[in-house]
């Protein structure tokens, strides 16, 4: 297959890539851009771990091809931080002990990113922040201090005075 | 969401810094970030990719590999097979020969589906996948028997050689007098035997096998891995490759997830390494996720039968049990899970007499071998159900019987353990209190409990390793800072920070004051590793011993630099050198450790330690207690189960990190949760019938249940500030909990693992064909 050039933007960077149009979008990031916060867990987009968000919508970045989001912004887990500062979601995480291997966490946190975004205002029940993350498998955690790390975002408890 | 860390009431006059504190992971910013760099995320230049050609048969004879179509395709670089090796034989029981069962690359024949026969390097990893269909393998395929009680029969067919009937290992565990108790309790008092059977579990590691081999022309190898172990992996590599182990270097900086699966020797780390040795350039091995399925050997499947006698008050007199593992086709850590199951199947009780004969069989199936809970898992399902049962049988309080049978402070479990704190009874008085809270459930609903007890480290020493079992070395710098390098490997579970808070608690400074440097065999003593539960108290000892060694070097330049009474107590606390009667009296740590670096000629303070285990019994210095209780509605019509709440009272002795603590228990309790009622390795002749995601089902987060957590303080005498061992010992409880929970809502005995609605259905159905008869 021919291959051709791909425009598109990630964490606020404009970047042009040759690809085969058959690439999927977890291969341009990392495999052509170096984004290896974005991991892969399966071949069945089941494991949720290559998890970005696209126009501030989670996607699986392994179920999409690259050339699928042309001309779009594309977040993933490197570009939740702004000069060093770290994201909401990205503090609670840490104080809820919402990780421990870490192979999940770019994913959920890019899951949980969009889930706030997505109901920005709006309360969150618990049972959405569950559903919300359905599609990532955390090994480790348990899942529940990840809901805490989202709830309390969701809560406010992070927003500055 | 409610998982507040509860605490009882234990009284301690020691008041802490840092420990018992809640700490963020020291590498928590690298992995909320997405800067931690996993074996998976590793590239070097003039990498090749690798992949592995895997047997389809279960048992067969190999012929002849012809691969030279392969290494026509464009971008192949090389293919290996068994001739490219030494053809050693290895196994992580290295004091023993005849447990080194398994080459990686088999010269004769191969064992199981999934098995390596050959390997190939290619420029890219499609090439390399694409080539694997141009191997041409001649087999001569054997018969196959898949299950120990068959491959213990005569007429089974031999897996390998010399080896009769298919018996790997066996282990008998005996003390006090058997038959003079059953024969009181054929008298007067109760006995029950069950038959059980508890299923294999994957160790589902988010990342999968992954290696990055780099040997070079000056004859050294860098092997980046995901490993529980650096050292082991190290020692074991060398040892195939013939070479020295201190030309080998293992690097696992960031490690996505263990459970008991990455400490032996895996074909990704072995035939990246042969590539990388015959083409000195890197060669890098993934596994796909039905390569770690069918290949990277999981939870040991075990069929129990189980002979319990008790006097008709609940004293518990003795238990014989016999036991016949599914051991797959190779030993590797199964023969260690053949010991603790039998082991941890008496507890935590204590017995008159006791008596376990464990078989570990061969079998044509991946191999199986040590998952969180190391056997135990499989002991506790049946144990603490037929406990249950027989409580239900003679009409005793089942909490009653527990609480009187328990372990307690200073208990000698005969010949094999010496018990010091124990938090046993109080953990049953707090979930016996919780339960009550909880009031009538309703139809189909129950609570069901189960006690359980585990290791704090192994006492032994099967890899016959040179070195202590941990080592640490604290490094202070001229500002202060630390370096603290040890061989303890951080899978996630937090060891880093654990060793961190010792390390600042132990020092009297900050735990930003402490770096970690661990992970890799080149810059850190070594350790045997993260397995067994050992980390916390072996490697925090050894870490608490480096840092009182620089501490005291510290402390006898205050000493003289403040020109104080030699009878005076000196400490640090805070970063603060100080007299401890008088706190006000004192000088900055960072000002004594500027002057102390320069009163030793510039040398910097550098503080030893290590820990080896000397006469604490046959399996651990210290034993962390629990029980935990499963509230589950059983829907009658489907034999579906809902889980809604599962709630912990745990003794870990002191806990170090409350945040670490409370991730590693609620993560204990959704793996074991998996394992009781959802993840189950089906087989048919040998092939795994679900090896994917799609197909193999995990906990998800939405039927993850609340998981509260009661913390019964005690203070082990052997551990770092009285720690113990949290977080792989809880996995054990939860499948007897669960079975418990649905004995008392529907009355029926899950003798078989998973606690599937089928299983469930098929129960109510028999029962209700008995109770009509």
């Amino acid at each position: 297959m021919e291959k051709r050039l791909l425009k598109l933007s990630v964490n606020g960077e404009k970047y042009e890539v040759y690809i085969n149009p058959k690439t999927l979008l977890v291969e341009v990031i990392r495999d052509h851009l170096g984004f290896t916060g974005t991991k892969r867990g399966c071949e069945t987009v089941s494991c949720g771990a290559c998890t970005v968000n696209v126009e501030d919508m989670s996607v699986k970045s392994c179920s999409v091809l690259a050339v699928q989001v042309e001309g779009l912004n594309v977040t993933t887990a490197e570009g939740l931080e702004k000069d060093g500062k770290l994201s909401d979601v990205q503090v609670a995480f840490l104080d809820q002990g919402a990780y421990q291997c870490g192979f999940c966490t770019s994913g959920m946190l890019m899951s949980a990113t969009a889930l706030l975004k997505e109901n920005e205002g709006k309360t969150l029940t618990e049972h959405q922040i569950r559903e919300g993350i359905e599609g990532n498998i955390c090994r480790c955690t348990g899942y529940n201090s990840i809901v805490r790390a989202i709830d309390a975002v969701a809560q406010g408890k992070y927003k500055e005075a | 969401m409610s998982s507040e860390l509860r605490y009882s009431t234990f009284k301690t006059n020691v008041k802490y810094s840092v420990i018992n504190t809640n700490v963020h992971n020291v590498d928590g910013i690298a992995k909320v970030t997405g800067r931690a760099q996993y074996t998976f995320d590793v590239t070097l230049p003039g990498m090749l990719y690798g992949k592995i050609l895997r047997s389809p048969h279960p048992h067969a004879k190999i012929i002849n590999i012809d691969y030279s179509k392969a290494l026509e395709l464009s971008g192949v670089v090389a293919v290996v097979t068994g001739k490219d090796t030494l053809g050693i034989k290895q196994g992580i029981w290295r004091r023993y020969s005849e447990l080194c069962d398994e080459q990686i690359l088999p010269l004769e024949k191969v064992r199981y589906i999934g098995e390596p026969v050959a390997a190939i390097a290619a420029v890219t990893e499609e090439i390399a996948e694409a080539a694997l269909d141009l191997i041409d393998v001649e087999y001569e395929v054997l018969p196959a028997v898949y299950e120990p009680l068959d491959a213990i029969k005569k007429e089974a067919p031999t897996i390998h050689e010399g080896v009769e009937r298919n018996v790997n290992v066996t282990r008998h565990i005996e003390w006090g007098d058997v038959d003079d108790a059953f024969a009181e309790a054929e008298k007067d008092g109760y006995i029950r035997e069950d038959w059980f059977r508890c299923s294999g579990q994957h160790h589902m590691c988010m990342e999968t096998r992954a290696a990055v081999s780099n040997y070079t022309p000056d004859g050294k190898l860098t092997v980046w891995t995901s490993t529980q172990s650096a050292y082991y992996h190290q020692a074991l590599l060398a040892g195939v490759l013939g070479m020295r182990e201190g030309d080998v270097r293992v690097i696992a900086t960031y490690v996505g997830g263990g459970f008991g699966g990455k400490f032996e020797l895996d074909a990704a780390q072995f035939c990246s390494a042969v590539l990388s040795k015959k083409l000195c350039r890197p060669v890098k091995i993934v596994f796909t996720r039905e390569e770690d399925f069918i290949a990277s050997k999981r939870r040991t499947p075990m069929f129990y039968y189980v002979r319990t006698a008790m006097k008709k008050d609940g004293t518990f007199l003795a238990r014989e049990s016999r036991m016949f593992s599914n051991g797959g086709a190779y030993t590797g850590m199964g023969a260690t899970a053949l010991y603790l199951s039998g082991f941890f199947h008496s507890f935590p009780y204590k017995w008159r007499g006791y008596r376990y004969d464990g078989y570990r069989v061969y079998t044509n199936t991946m191999p199986s071998t040590s998952m969180r809970g190391f056997g135990a898992p499989q002991a506790m399902f049946c144990s603490e159900q037929q406990i249950e049962w027989m409580c239900k049988d003679l009409g005793l309080d089942p909490f009653e019987v527990r609480r009187k049978n328990a372990h307690t402070e200073c208990y000698e479990v005969p010949g094999q353990a010496y018990i010091q704190s124990c938090g046993m009874s109080e953990c049953i008085d707090e979930i016996e209190k919780w339960a009550e809270s909880k009031g009538d459930l309703g139809p189909n609903r129950a609570i069901g409990v189960s006690s359980c007890g585990f290791m704090s480290g192994g006492i032994f020493n099967w890899f016959d390793s040179p070195y202590s079992f941990s080592s640490a070395v604290i490094t202070i710098n001229n500002d202060g800072t630390a370096e603290l390098h040890v061989g303890c490997q951080d899978i996630g579970q937090g060891s880093n920070t654990t060793m961190a808070i010792i390390a600042a608690e132990t020092l009297g400074v900050k735990v930003e004051d402490i770096k970690v440097h661990s992970g890799d065999t080149d810059h850190c003593p070594a350790d045997l590793g993260a397995w067994g539960s050992r980390q916390t108290l072996m490697a925090g000892n050894a870490v608490k011993m480096a840092c009182e060694d620089a501490k005291k070097q510290l402390l006898e330049f205050a000493y003289a630099e403040m020109g104080l009474n030699i009878v005076y107590d000196l400490d640090i606390k805070d970063r603060w050198a100080h007299v401890i009667a008088r706190p006000e009296r004192g000088m900055k740590y960072e000002d004594l450790v500027k002057k102390a670096i320069r009163a030793k000629d510039g040398q910097r303070i550098i503080g030893r330690g290590y820990y080896t285990p000397h006469r604490k019994g046959m399996i651990s210095p210290a034993y962390s207690y629990m029980m935990q209780a499963v509230d589950a509605e059983i829907d009658p019509e489907t034999g579906k189960i809902k889980i809604h709440d599962v709630m912990t009272a745990h003794d870990c002795g002191q806990p170090i990190n409350p945040l670490g603590l409370i991730g590693q228990l609620e993560g204990a309790a959704s793996m074991a949760l998996g394992y009781a009622y959802l993840e189950d390795m089906p087989m048919d002749e040998g092939k795994l019938l679900n090896p994917n995601l799609v197909d193999y089902k995990v906990i998800k987060a939405p039927e993850m249940p609340p998981t509260g957590i009661i913390d019964i303080h005690t203070y082990e005498a052997e551990g770092p500030y009285g720690a113990k061992e949290a977080g792989e010992g809880l996995t054990n409880p939860t499948a007897a909990a669960l079975g418990n929970a649905v004995f008392n809502a529907m009355g029926i005995q899950m003798k078989e693992l998973p606690i599937t609605p089928e299983r469930v259905l098929k129960a109510l159905r028999e029962k209700k064909e008995q109770e009509t008869k």
